[in-house]
């Protein structure tokens, strides 16, 4: 294929990123800016008088935060790696069985998702509680990977609907088990779907707070996103510690991003599907 | 990837996750006190703490910052079920509505009441019993920029008039909310709720203070719709000479302002001082606290007693109820904390009673629109009275659940019977039966979902057959529904009732998804070239709204529309257009949050369709091409209908999902105009949380926002043509 002229592209999107890009900055402007208050002003840029990392330091010299911090780690990991196990199977069935039960589990999945949270997280407490699995992080990452289980699962079954069947058969006919043909087959060409998927579960299990900070009782316990909440008060808040939580909050979602981009792009590469 | 590997990892990371939760279990007997504090509160608290724990060793003090937005339902939940703490701190306000709901102890005779503020004490009382011991008074009082108005105003009108000769505004405070409103009211001789009980928003005084207010606005005076950020923004760069705010206000003040505090000053007008809301701080014994009660009476005493009390001044700032330790040199000499002391001494304290919970929303609704003009204070002061009436319910009646019951038996065999039916038919059985692969692969998730997901939500969906008051709840069959249905607590146009909110929200829905889309599929279809420069840096970028959490974001985008200080109005002033006041309309509020929620939304999709793209095969789009297929004909009939099976699922997931967008809405417009940009999820929150708790009727309306989502998702599945399957 030619090298196409892209100038177009880039002049449409370099104002589509800088408008986008704004609000962020304004982020960014606060977590520089040492002090408590929200100052409004049309200027995304901080004023370079007052520029100081003091917000970064007073966060990341705490034990707490880096207590907390591995605490988000291994919820948000250990919800990617349940979710996407438990969606990947459960979207394989989907897919490629017909079985009783079939369309009702899918339309099942979906209507989970119109669940509004506010009548949940009550009867939920009761039920961690009951189960022991209160005030601890096993019962968070349940939570979590439960609630990205409908998303994933749509999200897989319908990507493994586009690879064709014809190696599958083939194999099959090579007598090669189910499992194989999921591990060795369907799931490596499903990279693309996993990356989104994977991201979308680290990402519900990265920034939740509500929940957390209802079932947890110890402050070693708590997830990053209940620990930057605790700067926002009823009547005011600090700004600038918020601010540079937050930043520090999303710089894993963009990493991960950046590592999952190849999945994400380059997924189907060889020439294994196409015919 | 291979499967067998992570699913060991996955092993290790729950394995982890035991051993972290458990691992905190201390043996060490405790007492547990939980605050909403942070700052210099916390840290005051957490010292001595520290030093508690450090002089004695038979149990340990220990503490808990529960971040404030969940402090209330965290204490409502974990209470009633044995795991709340033994201690907790917070406003008086709720006494009545924790009195009543059994989630508190009365203060024990041995606590020496009498050593704080007669005041703070009173505030504490309910039916004849104290429920709390005080220990920090937070309410409004008189900011004064120094360098523009050197010395105190004796009277309101002074300072107005001091503010005017400034040359800059007289006065900010953060107009539309009625706790700001209160000291006019006040000095106006209303009463919103009375000792006797009731609630009175009708009151002729009422409506005379939001007048005076709204000739304030009117003379430019007064900023209208100033929120906490407005406020310190104007008093740190000199352009206002009073601000009235309270204690939290300090921290938003610039190091280098000459700035001081003063009570509120006298309303010449009405002859009267202007009194706020005094707010009282205070330790509660939850029900079922474990501690032994000399530990218990040990950290009151540690927390409330004179040192205590002095450490709290000091190093917390705070304004103490300790009447011996306001005496101490270095809390009665301090300028700042003696001026807010002496305000506690002339605030009245907020009614504890129950009916207080349902004041502040019908209430701010009013001031609003009196002071934006839409309304007369006569009619704006009705319609609160009547909302909080309708907000103000008396325990129910029980229904009788024996026909329900019958029902819902009948409705349970009915369904066995069809499933039985189906379950004979010929082929079901035996495909069952040939399916188990099938099963197997789908039981792991069928059991988490079951568990963690639906039991919660029938637990949840059965609250709405009963009516909760404090802390009772009440067979009612369906009449919540009914209510709600019929619209019988508001007419049907009013922004409060279902149908009103059903038709905006929906409307939002669909905006939303299709700005979503669009631009997702937009932004990837010009992403995908792999030829192209900077693609990757691109894509980066155009992910971090929904990288950086979106409780933040919202609040920055509020900020953005502001009408003054906001980037939006500046961009259209530098294009010569007028700027527009975003909140005070329902289209311009609607749209201010429907472009917030597009950009939170949009890398979502654009990252989907990216994911999605992959599965097309690029030589099928160059073929069409080679063909002679011009670039919207290859879009429309080779890459949309490929990508589709892909794309569905999001977009009906990302329909659903704006459904019940609460953040945005809460956080950006706040429902303003006049709660008609609330989405339905909103309103539903408002009655379990605002609207005096009433549980069973958010849930009906969770039942309900649910049942539309139902036939909402068949609807569009319909119309796309995609099947559910």
């Amino acid at each position: 294929m030619k090298r196409r002229s892209t100038w177009w592209r880039h002049a449409l999107l370099v104002p589509i990123t800088v408008a986008t890009l704004y609000p962020v900055l304004w982020v960014l402007k606060m977590a520089l800016t040492p002090s408590d208050a929200f100052s409004l002003s049309a200027s995304p840029f901080p004023d370079l008088r007052t520029v100081s990392l003091t917000n970064f330091e007073t966060l990341l010299s705490s034990s707490l935060f880096w207590r907390q911090l591995t605490n988000s780690v291994l919820v948000a990991g250990a919800t990617t790696l349940v979710g996407i196990t438990l969606s990947c199977t459960a979207a394989y069935s989907f897919s490629r069985f017909e079985f009783p039960g079939r369309r009702a589990g899918m339309a099942g999945l979906l209507v989970t998702q119109m669940f509004p949270g506010v009548i949940i997280a009550i009867p939920l407490y009761v039920l961690l509680d009951v189960t022991g699995l209160l005030n601890s992080l096993t019962g968070l990452t349940l939570c979590y990977a439960t609630t990205a289980i409908p998303f994933c699962v749509w999200m897989l079954k319908g990507y493994f609907d586009t690879i064709p069947r014809d190696l599958e058969e083939a194999a099959l006919l090579d007598g090669a088990s189910r499992w194989m043909i999921f591990t060795r087959i369907i799931l490596p060409l499903s990279r693309p779907a996993i990356a989104v998927t994977a991201l979308f579960s680290f990402m519900t299990a990265w920034n939740e707070f509500i929940l957390a900070a209802t079932f947890m009782n110890r402050a070693t316990a708590y997830t990053l996103p209940v620990a930057l909440q605790a700067y926002v008060g009823d009547r005011s808040t600090e700004w600038g510690l918020f601010a540079a939580g937050a930043v520090l909050v999303s710089l894993p979602v963009m990493a991960l991003f950046f590592l999952l981009q190849k999945q994400l792009v380059e997924g189907l590469t060889a020439g294994s599907v196409k015919g | 990837m291979s499967i067998r590997r992570s699913q060991i990892i996955v092993l290790v990371f729950l394995l982890v996750g035991l051993v972290g939760g458990c691992g905190d279990e201390t043996q060490v007997e405790t007492v547990e006190l939980w605050h909403a504090y942070r700052g210099a509160e916390k840290e005051a608290i957490d010292r001595l703490a520290a030093d508690f724990n450090a002089n004695q060793g038979d149990y340990q003090l220990e503490v808990l910052a529960v971040a404030s937005k969940a402090y209330k339902s965290k204490l409502t939940s974990a209470i009633p079920r044995g795991n709340g703490p033994d201690l907790f701190i917070e406003a008086h306000e709720l006494v009545g509505e924790w009195a009543r709901s059994s989630l508190i102890q009365p203060v024990s005779p041995e606590v020496e009441l009498e050593r704080f503020t007669e005041r703070s004490v009173d505030a504490l009382r309910f039916e004849g019993e104290t429920w709390a011991v005080p220990l920090a008074l937070k309410s409004l009082a008189l900011f004064r920029n120094r360098s523009l108005v050197p010395d105190a105003p004796a009277t309101f009108e002074d300072a107005l008039r001091a503010g005017r000769a400034s040359g800059q505004r007289p006065f900010a405070w953060e107009t539309g909310e009625f706790f700001y409103q209160v000291p006019f009211a006040h000095a106006f001789g209303a009463q919103v709720v009375p000792p006797e009980g009731g609630v009175r928003l009708d009151e002729d005084g009422l409506g005379r203070s939001m007048d005076y207010v709204a000739e304030l606005v009117r003379q430019g005076d007064l900023p209208p719709e100033a929120d906490g950020a407005k406020v310190s923004t104007l008093f740190n760069e000199g352009r206002v000479a009073f601000v009235v705010s309270g204690p939290w206000f300090l921290g938003d003040i610039r190091d280098d302002l000459d700035f001081a505090v003063s009570p509120l000053p006298d309303l010449g007008v009405a002859g009267t001082a202007l009194e706020p809301f005094l707010t009282v701080e205070s330790l509660f014994v939850a029900a079922g606290a474990d501690a032994p009660p000399e530990r218990l009476a040990a950290v009151v005493e540690l927390l409330a007693g004179q040192t205590g009390s002095l450490a709290r001044a000091q190093e917390g700032r705070q304004v103490i109820a300790h009447r011996g330790a306001r005496t101490d040199p270095a809390v009665a000499d301090d300028p700042i904390l003696s001026a807010f002391a002496a305000q506690s001494d002339r605030a009245i304290p907020t009614p504890n009673r129950p009916e207080m919970s349902v004041v502040w929303e019908p209430a701010s609704r009013a001031l609003r629109a009196v002071l934006s003009g839409n309304m007369s204070s006569e009619d704006a002061r009705r319609r609160a009275q009547r909302e909080a009436e309708s907000f103000l319910r008396p325990k129910p009646e029980p229904s009788d659940p024996l026909p329900f019951l019958a029902g819902f038996f009948l409705l349970l065999s009915g369904g066995l019977v069809a499933l039985i039916r189906r379950a004979r038919r010929e082929t079901w059985w035996p495909q069952a039966k040939a399916s188990k692969a099938a099963y197997a692969y789908l039981a792991p998730a069928f059991i988490g979902m079951t568990a963690v997901v639906v039991l919660p939500f029938l637990v949840g969906a059965a609250v709405s057959l009963f009516a909760h008051h404090d802390g009772e709840f009440t067979f009612v069959g369906l009449r919540n529904f009914v209510r709600i249905l019929a619209s019988t607590d508001q007419p049907i146009g009013d922004p409060m009732s279902f149908w009103f909110t059903l038709v905006v929200t929906v409307g939002w829905t669909l905006a939303n998804v299709f700005l979503h889309v669009s631009i997702g599929l937009g932004l990837a279809l010009l992403l995908r070239d792999p030829w192209m420069k900077l693609r990757g840096l691109y894509r980066v970028l155009l992910i971090v709204p929904w990288a950086v959490p979106n409780y933040i974001t919202a609040l920055i985008w509020r900020g953005m529309f502001d009408t003054e200080f906001g980037a939006i109005n500046a961009l259209l002033s530098s294009l010569g257009l007028a700027p527009v006041s975003w909140f005070s309309q329902f289209a311009t509020s609607f749209a201010a949050n429907l472009a917030t929620n597009t950009w939170l939304g949009f890398p979502f999709m654009m990252v989907v369709t990216l994911g999605a793209l992959q599965a097309i095969p690029r030589d099928l789009e160059e073929a069409a091409a080679v063909d002679g297929a011009g670039v919207w004909d290859r879009f429309r009939h080779v890459t949309l209908p490929l990508l589709k099976p892909a794309l569905m699922p999001a977009v009906i997931l990302g329909s659903v999902w704006t459904f019940n967008m609460f953040n945005v809405i809460y956080l950006v417009s706040g429902g303003e105009p006049d709660g008609g940009t609330e989405i339905l999820i909103s309103e539903a929150y408002k009655w379990a949380f605002t609207r005096q708790a009433q549980y069973g009727y958010a849930a009906a309306y969770a039942v309900l926002v649910f049942g539309v989502l139902l036939l909402y998702s068949k609807a569009t599945s319909k119309l796309s043509g995609a099947r559910v399957e």
